[in-house]
């Protein structure tokens, strides 16, 4: 698992490792029932706090990311992904929605539309 | 979470110098880190602790005990680490070993070699023959090889070089992956704590004025920065110390939340350190445990 972290970033840093490790599940680098390092090895790894590891970690399993089990550690949990996945996907369809519904406005056809998007994911 | 020391209402005078009314715990498992200028009083604090100093007022528990009936059940878990060298200087390790080993029932001589090992320490070189970041290591090593759950430092980077200090930030998280273990650690040089502590207690003339996890440390205060004419009787209370200049102001404040609110997009927000808190907190003088 890499993650790194920047000091002079204003996100905090526990946010800064609940979002790498995030998009580390959602990417599939992180399999389902994959070990986490422990709160302890990881701020050791990271230079940071445990107090901070910790957070970060506790949010992450609030959100079901991740779970956690006394005395072995915690683990990339099994069941969300997929809703996760749907989550996101509906979110990035109301947000086309409304990008459909300005290129209407100002007259953009869907060629030029498409061109734009290949144009910004190749980015 | 369990409270490895305790400090109520702790108070210790002196002639011209007190230690006033210090509450303080520290957690089982953490890294608390003790800030204050030279002479704040963190010496004070730490020796009555360690039972070297009685105070005048207040209570002293540690592991839940106290040091009138359990004095040398504490100080069998406790492994003091100090600035400067508290062995006579011109024993070596081995002749201090046949010394410490025996008045500790955890003594592990197996560990004390590996650290003595891990260190790079010479077994047979008088101490004072030894630089300063060598005799802290050796100290370190005597602490641990009794199985020491609460390591007491006080200033044990003051006067080492900036790669032994990080080498030495490195081993204390390297300690910390076993969750039993506490470490309290006081310093003036902050970085070092902006780094690895958990806790920050910050003491002032002889007052805890913070006493907070970093988390809480970093949700709470931040440098603002913005134009001058934002300022006023009541946005400049948002703040614990305002420093003016002709081309704006600095400020540090204890209540980012309120900033938000006040401020919005208008002024630049920064992290604070805990070398600004420090220098804030006593410039303003304005005291909130």
């Amino acid at each position: 698992m890499q993650i790194i972290i920047s000091n002079s970033s204003k996100e905090p840093i526990y946010e800064q490792i609940i979002n790498q490790i995030k998009s580390s599940i959602l990417s599939g680098d992180l399999k389902e029932g994959t070990a986490l390092p422990s709160i302890r090895q990881l701020a050791k790894d990271l230079q940071i706090s445990v107090i901070t590891t910790k957070r970060a970690y506790e949010e992450l399993e609030k959100s079901g990311f991740i779970y956690s089990i006394v005395g072995k550690g915690s683990f990339v949990a099994e069941q969300n992904l997929e809703v996760i996945r749907e989550k996101k996907l509906k979110v990035i369809e109301e947000q086309l929605s409304a990008v459909i519904e300005n290129s209407k406005e100002i007259g953009l056809s869907f060629d030029e539309l498409q061109e734009l998007l290949e144009l910004l994911y190749e980015e | 979470m369990e409270n490895v020391v305790e400090l109520k209402g702790v108070t210790k005078a002196f002639k011209g110098f007190s230690v006033d009314d210090i509450n303080l715990e520290v957690k089982r498992g953490f890294i608390t880190g003790f800030v204050g200028a030279n002479g704040a009083g963190k010496s004070t604090t730490i020796k009555m602790m360690m039972n070297l100093l009685k105070p005048d007022h207040g209570e002293v528990k540690v592991f839940g005990l106290d040091y009138k009936t359990n004095e040398k059940e504490i100080k069998e878990r406790i492994g003091f680490v100090y600035d400067g060298n508290v062995f006579y200087e011109g024993l070596n390790l081995k002749d201090i070993k046949q010394i410490v080993a025996p008045a500790y029932k955890q003594w592990d001589d197996e560990l004390f070699n590996y650290y003595i090992d891990r260190f790079d320490l010479p077994l047979n070189k008088a101490m004072k023959k030894l630089s300063k970041g060598m005799q802290m290591k050796a100290s370190l090593a005597i602490a641990l090889s009794h199985h020491a759950e609460l390591i007491i430092m006080d200033e044990p980077t003051a006067g080492l070089d900036p790669i032994f200090r990080r080498e030495f930030l490195d081993l204390l998280q390297e300690l910390m992956i076993d969750s039993n273990r506490t470490i309290f650690f006081s310093s003036h040089i902050t970085t070092d704590l902006d780094r690895i502590a958990d806790y920050i207690a910050f003491i002032q003339d002889g007052e805890l004025v913070v006493n907070q996890s970093i988390e809480e440390v970093a949700e709470n205060y931040a440098i603002v920065k913005g134009e001058l004419e934002l300022l006023d009787q009541d946005t400049e209370k948002a703040f614990v110390e305002v420093r003016r200049a002709s081309t704006g102001f600095e400020a540090l404040t204890n209540n980012l939340k309120e900033v938000n609110d006040i401020f919005g997009d208008s002024v630049v927000i920064e992290n604070a350190t805990l070398e600004d808190i420090m220098y804030y907190l006593r410039k303003g003088g304005v005291h909130h445990v």
